[in-house]
Protein backbone atom coordinates (compact mmCIF):
# COMPACT_ATOMS: atom_id res chain seq x y z
CA UNK A 1 0.00 0.00 0.00
CA UNK A 2 0.97 3.46 -0.75
CA UNK A 3 0.75 5.14 2.76
CA UNK A 4 3.18 2.14 3.89
CA UNK A 5 6.21 4.19 2.09
CA UNK A 6 4.85 7.98 2.17
CA UNK A 7 7.25 10.24 3.02
CA UNK A 8 7.25 10.96 6.48
CA UNK A 9 7.71 14.76 8.09
CA UNK A 10 7.53 16.11 11.55
CA UNK A 11 4.42 18.89 11.51
CA UNK A 12 7.27 21.24 13.59
CA UNK A 13 10.92 20.71 13.98
CA UNK A 14 12.49 19.64 17.36
CA UNK A 15 15.59 19.90 19.31
CA UNK A 16 17.35 18.56 21.55
CA UNK A 17 18.20 21.35 24.44
CA UNK A 18 19.36 19.38 27.55
CA UNK A 19 20.38 15.30 28.33
CA UNK A 20 20.86 13.98 31.46
CA UNK A 21 22.38 10.31 33.00
CA UNK A 22 22.15 8.70 36.46
CA UNK A 23 24.79 6.70 37.30
CA UNK A 24 24.87 3.46 35.83
CA UNK A 25 25.06 -0.02 38.06
CA UNK A 26 23.81 -1.81 41.12
CA UNK A 27 21.95 0.82 43.61
CA UNK A 28 20.27 -1.06 46.47
CA UNK A 29 18.73 1.99 48.03
CA UNK A 30 17.31 3.51 44.77
CA UNK A 31 14.06 2.90 43.57
CA UNK A 32 13.49 3.93 39.88
CA UNK A 33 11.71 6.80 40.42
CA UNK A 34 15.03 7.95 42.81
CA UNK A 35 17.00 6.56 39.43
CA UNK A 36 15.26 8.92 37.33
CA UNK A 37 15.03 12.02 39.55
CA UNK A 38 19.29 11.68 39.81
CA UNK A 39 19.42 11.92 36.00
CA UNK A 40 16.73 14.62 35.94
CA UNK A 41 19.12 16.61 38.32
CA UNK A 42 21.93 15.74 35.89
CA UNK A 43 20.10 17.33 33.04
CA UNK A 44 19.23 21.01 34.62
CA UNK A 45 22.67 21.14 36.25
CA UNK A 46 24.69 20.61 33.11
CA UNK A 47 21.86 22.58 30.77
CA UNK A 48 23.50 26.47 29.15
CA UNK A 49 20.52 27.91 30.53
CA UNK A 50 18.52 27.48 33.75
CA UNK A 51 14.73 26.36 33.25
CA UNK A 52 11.84 26.47 34.96
CA UNK A 53 9.66 23.84 36.44
CA UNK A 54 6.68 25.37 34.88
CA UNK A 55 8.32 25.20 31.35
CA UNK A 56 8.02 21.36 31.15
CA UNK A 57 4.53 20.84 29.55
CA UNK A 58 4.10 17.46 29.22
CA UNK A 59 6.60 14.26 29.49
CA UNK A 60 7.40 10.40 28.38
CA UNK A 61 8.72 7.87 30.54
CA UNK A 62 10.25 4.94 29.00
CA UNK A 63 10.18 1.71 31.20
CA UNK A 64 10.26 -2.00 30.67
CA UNK A 65 8.24 -3.41 33.61
CA UNK A 66 8.44 -1.50 37.23
CA UNK A 67 6.00 -4.10 37.52
CA UNK A 68 7.70 -7.50 37.58
CA UNK A 69 11.10 -5.66 38.62
CA UNK A 70 9.62 -3.56 41.85
CA UNK A 71 5.66 -4.45 41.86
CA UNK A 72 5.02 -0.96 40.62
CA UNK A 73 2.81 -0.43 38.29
CA UNK A 74 1.62 3.07 36.92
CA UNK A 75 4.87 4.26 37.35
CA UNK A 76 4.26 7.35 35.08
CA UNK A 77 2.32 9.99 37.65
CA UNK A 78 5.31 8.69 40.55
CA UNK A 79 7.84 10.27 38.52
CA UNK A 80 5.78 13.95 37.91
CA UNK A 81 5.16 13.78 41.43
CA UNK A 82 8.75 13.31 42.49
CA UNK A 83 9.76 15.70 40.71
CA UNK A 84 7.26 18.48 41.52
CA UNK A 85 5.75 18.41 37.99
CA UNK A 86 2.17 17.55 38.77
CA UNK A 87 -0.33 17.95 37.25
CA UNK A 88 1.23 18.03 33.49
CA UNK A 89 0.45 14.94 31.73
CA UNK A 90 3.30 11.89 31.96
CA UNK A 91 2.70 8.76 30.01
CA UNK A 92 4.41 5.72 30.58
CA UNK A 93 5.78 3.88 27.27
CA UNK A 94 6.55 0.03 27.01
CA UNK A 95 8.82 -1.58 23.99
CA UNK A 96 11.01 -3.39 26.08
CA UNK A 97 14.95 -2.67 26.02
CA UNK A 98 13.12 -0.10 23.06
CA UNK A 99 11.15 2.00 25.81
CA UNK A 100 12.96 5.15 26.22
CA UNK A 101 13.38 4.99 22.21
CA UNK A 102 9.48 4.78 21.62
CA UNK A 103 9.26 7.34 24.55
CA UNK A 104 11.33 9.56 22.92
CA UNK A 105 9.37 9.23 19.54
CA UNK A 106 6.17 9.83 21.28
CA UNK A 107 7.40 13.15 22.68
CA UNK A 108 8.55 14.35 19.01
CA UNK A 109 5.57 14.07 17.94
CA UNK A 110 3.66 15.96 20.53
CA UNK A 111 5.87 18.68 19.77
CA UNK A 112 5.15 18.40 15.68
CA UNK A 113 2.03 18.42 16.15
CA UNK A 114 2.06 21.62 17.91
CA UNK A 115 0.25 20.56 21.43
CA UNK A 116 3.08 21.30 23.00
CA UNK A 117 6.52 22.89 22.71
CA UNK A 118 8.91 21.81 25.64
CA UNK A 119 8.50 18.07 26.42
CA UNK A 120 10.53 15.93 29.02
CA UNK A 121 11.41 12.27 27.84
CA UNK A 122 13.18 9.70 29.39
CA UNK A 123 13.61 5.78 30.74
CA UNK A 124 14.12 4.22 34.11
CA UNK A 125 14.89 0.48 35.20
CA UNK A 126 15.85 -0.84 38.47
CA UNK A 127 16.38 -4.11 37.88
CA UNK A 128 18.76 -5.44 40.53
CA UNK A 129 15.69 -6.19 43.01
CA UNK A 130 15.87 -9.60 41.68
CA UNK A 131 18.15 -12.52 41.71
CA UNK A 132 20.01 -13.43 38.13
CA UNK A 133 17.50 -16.04 37.64
CA UNK A 134 14.32 -13.45 38.54
CA UNK A 135 15.75 -10.96 36.03
CA UNK A 136 16.05 -13.83 33.23
CA UNK A 137 12.45 -14.43 34.04
CA UNK A 138 11.15 -11.15 33.40
CA UNK A 139 13.45 -10.55 30.28
CA UNK A 140 11.96 -13.89 29.03
CA UNK A 141 8.51 -12.53 29.57
CA UNK A 142 9.43 -10.65 26.35
CA UNK A 143 9.52 -13.86 24.25
CA UNK A 144 6.80 -15.82 23.42
CA UNK A 145 5.19 -18.01 26.49
CA UNK A 146 3.45 -20.49 24.59
CA UNK A 147 5.85 -21.67 22.32
CA UNK A 148 9.52 -20.37 22.90
CA UNK A 149 10.08 -20.71 26.69
CA UNK A 150 8.55 -24.13 26.47
CA UNK A 151 11.64 -24.93 24.11
CA UNK A 152 14.29 -23.14 26.76
CA UNK A 153 14.62 -20.13 24.36
CA UNK A 154 16.84 -17.05 26.46
CA UNK A 155 18.06 -14.06 25.34
CA UNK A 156 21.71 -15.16 25.03
CA UNK A 157 20.40 -18.26 23.43
CA UNK A 158 18.99 -16.22 20.70
CA UNK A 159 21.44 -13.98 20.01
CA UNK A 160 23.84 -17.01 20.31
CA UNK A 161 21.82 -18.48 17.23
CA UNK A 162 21.95 -15.43 15.37
CA UNK A 163 25.56 -15.02 16.18
CA UNK A 164 25.74 -19.18 14.83
CA UNK A 165 24.10 -18.13 11.99
CA UNK A 166 26.83 -15.04 10.98
CA UNK A 167 29.45 -17.01 11.57
CA UNK A 168 28.04 -19.38 9.06
CA UNK A 169 27.07 -16.86 6.52
CA UNK A 170 30.59 -14.68 6.40
CA UNK A 171 34.18 -14.82 7.81
CA UNK A 172 33.04 -14.00 11.80
CA UNK A 173 34.91 -15.59 14.31
CA UNK A 174 34.51 -15.71 17.63
CA UNK A 175 36.90 -13.15 18.11
CA UNK A 176 35.41 -10.85 16.40
CA UNK A 177 32.48 -10.64 18.85
CA UNK A 178 35.36 -10.32 21.72
CA UNK A 179 36.33 -7.55 20.40
CA UNK A 180 33.73 -5.47 20.19
CA UNK A 181 33.92 -6.07 23.81
CA UNK A 182 37.08 -5.08 24.13
CA UNK A 183 36.77 -1.88 22.39
CA UNK A 184 33.18 -0.72 24.07
CA UNK A 185 35.21 -1.88 27.26
CA UNK A 186 37.98 0.46 26.50
CA UNK A 187 35.31 3.49 25.84
CA UNK A 188 33.39 2.79 29.46
CA UNK A 189 36.71 2.82 30.90
CA UNK A 190 36.79 6.70 30.02
CA UNK A 191 32.61 7.24 31.29
CA UNK A 192 32.28 7.96 34.57
CA UNK A 193 28.77 7.15 34.63
CA UNK A 194 29.25 3.66 33.21
CA UNK A 195 28.22 0.47 34.99
CA UNK A 196 31.91 -1.06 33.88
CA UNK A 197 33.98 1.45 34.31
CA UNK A 198 36.73 -0.31 33.25
CA UNK A 199 39.31 -2.01 30.56
CA UNK A 200 39.37 -5.70 29.74
CA UNK A 201 42.75 -5.70 30.40
CA UNK A 202 42.61 -3.78 33.30
CA UNK A 203 40.20 -6.90 34.46
CA UNK A 204 42.69 -9.44 33.20
CA UNK A 205 45.24 -8.21 35.41
CA UNK A 206 43.59 -7.51 38.07
CA UNK A 207 42.56 -11.40 38.13
CA UNK A 208 46.13 -12.10 37.75
CA UNK A 209 47.32 -10.22 40.75
CA UNK A 210 44.34 -11.61 43.32
CA UNK A 211 46.00 -14.91 41.70
CA UNK A 212 49.57 -14.12 42.99
CA UNK A 213 48.63 -12.65 46.00
CA UNK A 214 46.30 -16.09 47.10
CA UNK A 215 49.35 -18.08 46.13
CA UNK A 216 47.39 -19.31 43.15
CA UNK A 217 48.77 -20.66 40.11
CA UNK A 218 49.15 -17.16 38.00
CA UNK A 219 47.19 -17.69 34.71
CA UNK A 220 49.28 -17.19 31.40
CA UNK A 221 47.17 -14.44 29.77
CA UNK A 222 49.25 -12.50 27.53
CA UNK A 223 46.25 -10.22 25.82
CA UNK A 224 42.76 -9.80 26.19
CA UNK A 225 42.27 -12.03 23.86
CA UNK A 226 43.83 -14.90 25.83
CA UNK A 227 41.81 -14.17 28.91
CA UNK A 228 38.40 -13.58 27.05
CA UNK A 229 39.10 -16.94 25.18
CA UNK A 230 39.64 -18.90 28.79
CA UNK A 231 36.96 -21.26 29.81
CA UNK A 232 37.27 -19.98 33.07
CA UNK A 233 37.76 -16.80 32.90
CA UNK A 234 34.76 -16.30 30.34
CA UNK A 235 32.59 -19.44 30.70
CA UNK A 236 29.91 -20.05 27.94
CA UNK A 237 26.29 -18.51 28.14
CA UNK A 238 24.89 -19.55 25.10
CA UNK A 239 27.74 -20.64 22.29
CA UNK A 240 29.27 -18.76 20.61
CA UNK A 241 28.26 -16.04 23.55
CA UNK A 242 30.45 -15.98 26.41
CA UNK A 243 29.92 -13.87 30.09
CA UNK A 244 31.76 -10.94 28.40
CA UNK A 245 29.64 -11.22 25.43
CA UNK A 246 26.69 -9.97 27.50
CA UNK A 247 25.50 -6.96 28.37
CA UNK A 248 24.90 -6.40 32.18
CA UNK A 249 21.74 -6.17 34.67
CA UNK A 250 21.67 -2.71 35.60
CA UNK A 251 19.50 0.26 37.59
CA UNK A 252 19.99 3.21 36.03
CA UNK A 253 17.65 5.97 34.22
CA UNK A 254 18.47 8.78 31.52
CA UNK A 255 16.06 11.83 30.30
CA UNK A 256 16.34 14.99 27.77
CA UNK A 257 14.42 17.98 27.19
CA UNK A 258 12.92 18.16 23.92
CA UNK A 259 11.54 21.87 22.26
CA UNK A 260 10.34 22.87 19.27
CA UNK A 261 13.01 24.26 17.25
CA UNK A 262 12.28 27.83 16.94
CA UNK A 263 12.53 28.74 20.73
CA UNK A 264 15.63 26.24 21.35
CA UNK A 265 17.85 29.28 21.36
CA UNK A 266 15.54 30.35 24.49
CA UNK A 267 17.31 27.62 25.92
CA UNK A 268 21.07 27.07 25.12
CA UNK A 269 22.97 28.42 21.68
CA UNK A 270 23.74 24.99 20.88
CA UNK A 271 20.91 23.20 20.36
CA UNK A 272 21.31 18.95 18.83
CA UNK A 273 18.10 18.89 16.03
CA UNK A 274 16.38 15.94 15.65
CA UNK A 275 16.72 15.24 12.19
CA UNK A 276 15.16 11.96 11.74
CA UNK A 277 13.40 9.15 13.76
CA UNK A 278 12.03 6.16 12.71
CA UNK A 279 10.45 2.86 14.07
CA UNK A 280 9.78 -0.44 13.18
CA UNK A 281 7.90 -3.45 13.76
CA UNK A 282 9.55 -6.79 13.03
CA UNK A 283 8.40 -10.00 13.40
CA UNK A 284 9.54 -13.17 15.24
CA UNK A 285 12.70 -14.80 14.82
CA UNK A 286 11.97 -17.69 13.74
CA UNK A 287 9.75 -16.05 10.87
CA UNK A 288 12.55 -13.33 9.96
CA UNK A 289 13.45 -13.73 6.48
CA UNK A 290 16.74 -13.67 7.25
CA UNK A 291 18.75 -14.36 10.91
CA UNK A 292 21.88 -12.22 10.01
CA UNK A 293 20.31 -8.84 10.02
CA UNK A 294 17.02 -7.32 12.01
CA UNK A 295 14.82 -6.07 9.29
CA UNK A 296 12.93 -3.31 12.23
CA UNK A 297 16.38 -1.95 12.55
CA UNK A 298 16.71 -1.56 8.11
CA UNK A 299 13.09 -0.35 8.23
CA UNK A 300 13.61 2.34 10.89
CA UNK A 301 16.89 3.48 9.65
CA UNK A 302 15.58 4.01 6.25
CA UNK A 303 12.85 5.92 7.56
CA UNK A 304 15.45 8.33 9.60
CA UNK A 305 17.81 8.57 6.69
CA UNK A 306 14.84 9.62 4.71
CA UNK A 307 13.54 12.29 7.11
CA UNK A 308 16.86 13.86 7.75
CA UNK A 309 17.85 13.80 4.03
CA UNK A 310 21.01 11.79 4.50
CA UNK A 311 22.51 8.39 3.62
CA UNK A 312 24.30 6.16 6.31
CA UNK A 313 27.59 7.35 4.36
CA UNK A 314 27.14 10.98 6.14
CA UNK A 315 26.34 9.44 9.96
CA UNK A 316 29.83 10.71 11.98
CA UNK A 317 29.30 8.76 14.92
CA UNK A 318 26.88 5.88 16.62
CA UNK A 319 24.99 4.28 19.48
CA UNK A 320 23.87 1.07 18.35
CA UNK A 321 21.96 -1.70 20.80
CA UNK A 322 24.79 -3.69 21.73
CA UNK A 323 22.94 -5.88 24.38
CA UNK A 324 25.00 -8.98 23.03
CA UNK A 325 28.23 -8.40 20.96
CA UNK A 326 26.57 -9.62 17.93
CA UNK A 327 24.01 -7.34 18.11
CA UNK A 328 26.47 -4.48 17.48
CA UNK A 329 28.18 -5.96 14.41
CA UNK A 330 24.71 -6.78 13.01
CA UNK A 331 23.54 -3.28 14.05
CA UNK A 332 26.66 -1.84 12.06
CA UNK A 333 25.07 -3.83 8.94
CA UNK A 334 21.64 -3.38 9.33
CA UNK A 335 22.40 0.38 9.70
CA UNK A 336 24.17 0.67 5.99
CA UNK A 337 27.53 1.59 7.88
CA UNK A 338 29.24 -1.57 6.28
CA UNK A 339 27.63 -3.88 3.86
CA UNK A 340 26.42 -7.35 5.43
CA UNK A 341 29.06 -9.42 6.35
CA UNK A 342 31.12 -6.80 6.03
CA UNK A 343 30.97 -5.71 10.12
CA UNK A 344 33.27 -8.20 11.55
CA UNK A 345 36.44 -6.76 9.77
CA UNK A 346 35.85 -3.27 10.35
CA UNK A 347 36.10 -4.22 14.21
CA UNK A 348 39.44 -5.98 12.98
CA UNK A 349 40.41 -2.68 11.34
CA UNK A 350 39.68 -0.34 14.31
CA UNK A 351 37.05 1.54 12.59
CA UNK A 352 34.57 1.86 15.11
CA UNK A 353 36.87 2.31 17.80
CA UNK A 354 36.95 6.06 19.76
CA UNK A 355 40.01 7.02 17.15
CA UNK A 356 38.13 5.62 13.71
CA UNK A 357 36.69 6.45 10.98
CA UNK A 358 33.23 5.34 12.34
CA UNK A 359 33.01 5.32 15.97
CA UNK A 360 30.45 3.53 17.77
CA UNK A 361 29.09 2.75 21.21
CA UNK A 362 31.30 6.05 22.39
CA UNK A 363 29.88 5.47 25.54
CA UNK A 364 30.74 1.90 26.48
CA UNK A 365 27.38 0.90 24.89
CA UNK A 366 25.33 -1.26 27.11
CA UNK A 367 28.15 -3.61 27.20
CA UNK A 368 30.32 -1.40 29.81
CA UNK A 369 28.01 1.63 30.39
CA UNK A 370 25.24 -0.96 31.23
CA UNK A 371 21.84 -1.79 29.82
CA UNK A 372 18.99 -0.78 32.47
CA UNK A 373 16.53 -1.84 29.62
CA UNK A 374 13.90 1.29 29.60
CA UNK A 375 16.67 3.76 29.93
CA UNK A 376 18.67 2.38 27.24
CA UNK A 377 17.44 4.14 24.13
CA UNK A 378 17.10 7.49 25.75
CA UNK A 379 21.07 6.69 27.31
CA UNK A 380 22.19 6.55 23.70
CA UNK A 381 20.69 9.90 22.73
CA UNK A 382 22.18 11.67 26.03
CA UNK A 383 25.76 10.26 24.79
CA UNK A 384 24.88 11.59 21.01
CA UNK A 385 24.34 15.11 21.92
CA UNK A 386 27.40 15.19 24.48
CA UNK A 387 29.82 13.56 21.63
CA UNK A 388 27.85 16.43 18.86
CA UNK A 389 28.36 19.17 21.48
CA UNK A 390 31.93 18.32 21.77
CA UNK A 391 31.84 17.88 25.77
CA UNK A 392 32.51 14.12 26.10
CA UNK A 393 35.80 14.85 27.81
CA UNK A 394 37.94 11.69 27.78
CA UNK A 395 36.24 9.54 25.22
CA UNK A 396 35.57 12.18 23.25
CA UNK A 397 35.67 11.17 19.37
CA UNK A 398 38.61 11.75 17.80
CA UNK A 399 36.99 12.62 14.19
CA UNK A 400 37.27 16.26 13.15
CA UNK A 401 33.85 15.80 11.28
CA UNK A 402 31.18 15.42 13.85
CA UNK A 403 28.04 16.90 12.12
CA UNK A 404 25.61 14.41 12.35
CA UNK A 405 24.71 11.00 14.59
CA UNK A 406 22.62 7.83 15.05
CA UNK A 407 21.07 6.20 17.86
CA UNK A 408 19.21 2.43 17.20
CA UNK A 409 17.48 0.82 19.70
CA UNK A 410 16.09 -2.49 19.53
CA UNK A 411 13.30 -4.34 21.83
CA UNK A 412 12.92 -7.95 22.38
CA UNK A 413 14.78 -9.49 19.33
CA UNK A 414 13.73 -6.97 16.91
CA UNK A 415 10.46 -7.14 17.45
CA UNK A 416 10.83 -3.10 17.76
CA UNK A 417 13.41 -0.76 16.64
CA UNK A 418 13.98 2.68 16.87
CA UNK A 419 16.43 4.76 14.77
CA UNK A 420 16.96 8.75 15.35
CA UNK A 421 19.61 10.83 13.16
CA UNK A 422 20.85 13.71 15.47
CA UNK A 423 22.62 16.76 13.88
CA UNK A 424 24.36 19.56 15.34
CA UNK A 425 22.93 23.50 14.38
CA UNK B 1 9.39 -41.62 33.80
CA UNK B 2 10.90 -38.56 35.67
CA UNK B 3 8.84 -35.78 37.08
CA UNK B 4 8.26 -33.20 34.13
CA UNK B 5 9.72 -29.48 35.38
CA UNK B 6 10.41 -27.13 32.55
CA UNK B 7 8.12 -24.64 31.83
CA UNK B 8 4.50 -25.86 30.11
CA UNK B 9 2.66 -23.80 27.85
CA UNK B 10 -0.55 -22.32 29.12
CA UNK B 11 -2.91 -23.71 26.24
CA UNK B 12 -5.74 -21.10 24.94
CA UNK B 13 -8.43 -21.74 22.94
CA UNK B 14 -7.11 -20.96 19.33
CA UNK B 15 -4.18 -23.20 19.94
CA UNK B 16 -5.33 -26.25 21.38
CA UNK B 17 -5.80 -28.29 18.08
CA UNK B 18 -2.03 -27.52 18.01
CA UNK B 19 -1.38 -29.22 21.64
CA UNK B 20 -4.04 -32.06 21.34
CA UNK B 21 -2.07 -33.33 18.36
CA UNK B 22 1.00 -33.15 19.89
CA UNK B 23 0.01 -35.43 22.40
CA UNK B 24 -1.33 -38.03 19.93
CA UNK B 25 2.09 -37.80 18.03
CA UNK B 26 1.30 -34.83 15.49
CA UNK B 27 2.62 -32.14 14.71
CA UNK B 28 0.08 -29.80 13.10
CA UNK B 29 0.39 -26.62 11.25
CA UNK B 30 -1.92 -24.24 10.10
CA UNK B 31 -2.39 -24.22 6.17
CA UNK B 32 -4.91 -21.20 4.55
CA UNK B 33 -7.23 -22.86 2.36
CA UNK B 34 -7.78 -19.30 1.11
CA UNK B 35 -4.11 -18.10 -0.02
CA UNK B 36 -2.42 -21.12 0.33
CA UNK B 37 0.04 -20.21 2.75
CA UNK B 38 1.37 -22.15 5.33
CA UNK B 39 1.49 -20.56 9.24
CA UNK B 40 3.19 -20.81 12.27
CA UNK B 41 2.23 -19.89 15.23
CA UNK B 42 -1.60 -21.20 15.24
CA UNK B 43 -3.74 -18.39 15.54
CA UNK B 44 -7.35 -17.35 14.77
CA UNK B 45 -6.87 -15.42 11.57
CA UNK B 46 -4.47 -16.27 8.69
CA UNK B 47 -1.75 -13.40 9.22
CA UNK B 48 -1.26 -13.31 5.39
CA UNK B 49 -4.97 -12.59 3.73
CA UNK B 50 -7.07 -12.27 6.80
CA UNK B 51 -9.23 -15.25 6.37
CA UNK B 52 -10.73 -16.50 9.46
CA UNK B 53 -9.86 -20.31 10.99
CA UNK B 54 -7.51 -21.39 8.93
CA UNK B 55 -7.26 -24.82 8.37
CA UNK B 56 -4.61 -27.71 9.91
CA UNK B 57 -2.68 -29.59 7.92
CA UNK B 58 -0.43 -32.26 9.28
CA UNK B 59 3.42 -31.63 8.86
CA UNK B 60 5.68 -34.23 7.72
CA UNK B 61 7.77 -33.42 10.76
CA UNK B 62 11.15 -33.50 9.07
CA UNK B 63 13.07 -30.31 8.19
CA UNK B 64 16.68 -29.06 8.82
CA UNK B 65 18.49 -27.17 11.65
CA UNK B 66 17.93 -23.20 10.46
CA UNK B 67 20.41 -21.73 12.92
CA UNK B 68 21.20 -23.11 16.74
CA UNK B 69 23.21 -22.44 19.68
CA UNK B 70 23.87 -24.32 23.20
CA UNK B 71 23.18 -22.88 25.90
CA UNK B 72 25.09 -23.28 28.83
CA UNK B 73 23.45 -20.96 31.46
CA UNK B 74 20.07 -21.00 32.11
CA UNK B 75 18.61 -21.36 35.58
CA UNK B 76 15.15 -21.94 34.93
CA UNK B 77 13.88 -25.33 36.04
CA UNK B 78 13.95 -28.16 34.14
CA UNK B 79 16.88 -25.90 31.79
CA UNK B 80 19.69 -25.96 34.63
CA UNK B 81 21.10 -29.58 34.24
CA UNK B 82 24.41 -28.11 31.56
CA UNK B 83 24.42 -27.92 28.16
CA UNK B 84 21.16 -27.79 25.69
CA UNK B 85 21.07 -27.36 22.22
CA UNK B 86 18.36 -24.55 21.21
CA UNK B 87 17.57 -24.52 17.33
CA UNK B 88 15.37 -23.06 14.64
CA UNK B 89 13.92 -25.88 12.69
CA UNK B 90 12.82 -25.43 9.18
CA UNK B 91 10.18 -27.54 8.23
CA UNK B 92 9.17 -28.94 4.73
CA UNK B 93 6.46 -27.37 4.46
CA UNK B 94 8.58 -24.09 5.24
CA UNK B 95 7.45 -23.01 8.25
CA UNK B 96 10.13 -22.74 11.48
CA UNK B 97 10.09 -23.21 14.92
CA UNK B 98 12.10 -22.78 18.36
CA UNK B 99 13.28 -25.85 19.59
CA UNK B 100 15.36 -28.33 20.86
CA UNK B 101 17.92 -30.92 19.67
CA UNK B 102 17.86 -33.84 21.77
CA UNK B 103 18.83 -37.55 21.11
CA UNK B 104 22.46 -36.58 19.64
CA UNK B 105 26.00 -34.70 20.95
CA UNK B 106 25.14 -30.88 21.07
CA UNK B 107 28.88 -30.90 19.26
CA UNK B 108 27.28 -32.74 16.13
CA UNK B 109 24.56 -30.49 15.44
CA UNK B 110 25.61 -28.58 12.82
CA UNK B 111 23.38 -25.72 10.37
CA UNK B 112 21.56 -27.74 7.53
CA UNK B 113 21.64 -30.75 9.65
CA UNK B 114 18.39 -33.12 8.58
CA UNK B 115 16.40 -33.33 11.63
CA UNK B 116 12.75 -34.96 12.23
CA UNK B 117 10.37 -34.28 15.50
CA UNK B 118 10.07 -36.31 18.18
CA UNK B 119 7.71 -35.91 21.09
CA UNK B 120 8.55 -35.92 24.99
CA UNK B 121 5.28 -36.11 26.99
CA UNK B 122 5.42 -33.54 29.55
CA UNK B 123 2.08 -34.21 31.77
CA UNK B 124 -1.03 -36.09 30.71
CA UNK B 125 -2.18 -33.10 28.46
CA UNK B 126 1.22 -31.87 27.03
CA UNK B 127 3.64 -32.92 25.04
CA UNK B 128 6.50 -30.79 23.71
CA UNK B 129 7.69 -31.29 20.38
CA UNK B 130 11.46 -31.70 20.03
CA UNK B 131 13.85 -32.80 16.90
CA UNK B 132 16.37 -35.97 16.49
CA UNK B 133 19.03 -36.15 14.04
CA UNK B 134 16.78 -37.69 11.21
CA UNK B 135 16.68 -41.53 10.97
Amino acid sequence: MATATRKRRLGRQVAIVGAGLSQFGAFPDKDSRDLFVEAFQDMIQTMDQPIDIDDIECAYVGNYSSDLFETQGHTAPIVADWLGMTPIPITRIENACASSGSALREGAMAIASGMYDVVLVGGMEKMTNLPTEGVTDVLASAADGLYEVPAGLTFPGIFGAIAKAHMDRYETSLDHLLKVGIKNHNNGALNPKAQFNVTIRDLMERRMARAEQRGQPVPEWQTELDFLNDDRANPWIAWPLRLYDCAPITDGASCILLVAADIAHNFTDRPVSLAGIGQASGKPLHDADELTSLSAAKEASRQAYEMAGITADDVDLAEVHDCFTIAEIVASEDLGFFAPGEGPRAVDEGRTALDGDRPINTSGGLKSKGHPVGASGVGQVVEIYHQLRGEAGERQAKKSKLEVGLTHNVGGTGGTCVVNVLRRE
Amino acid sequence: MPDWNKPLPTVVGETRAYWDACRRGQLLIQHCGQCGEYQFYPRGICAHCWTENPGWVAASGKGTVWTYTVTYQNRTPGFDQGPYVLALVELEEGVRMFSNIVECDPREVSIGMAVEVTFQRATDQISVPYFKPAG
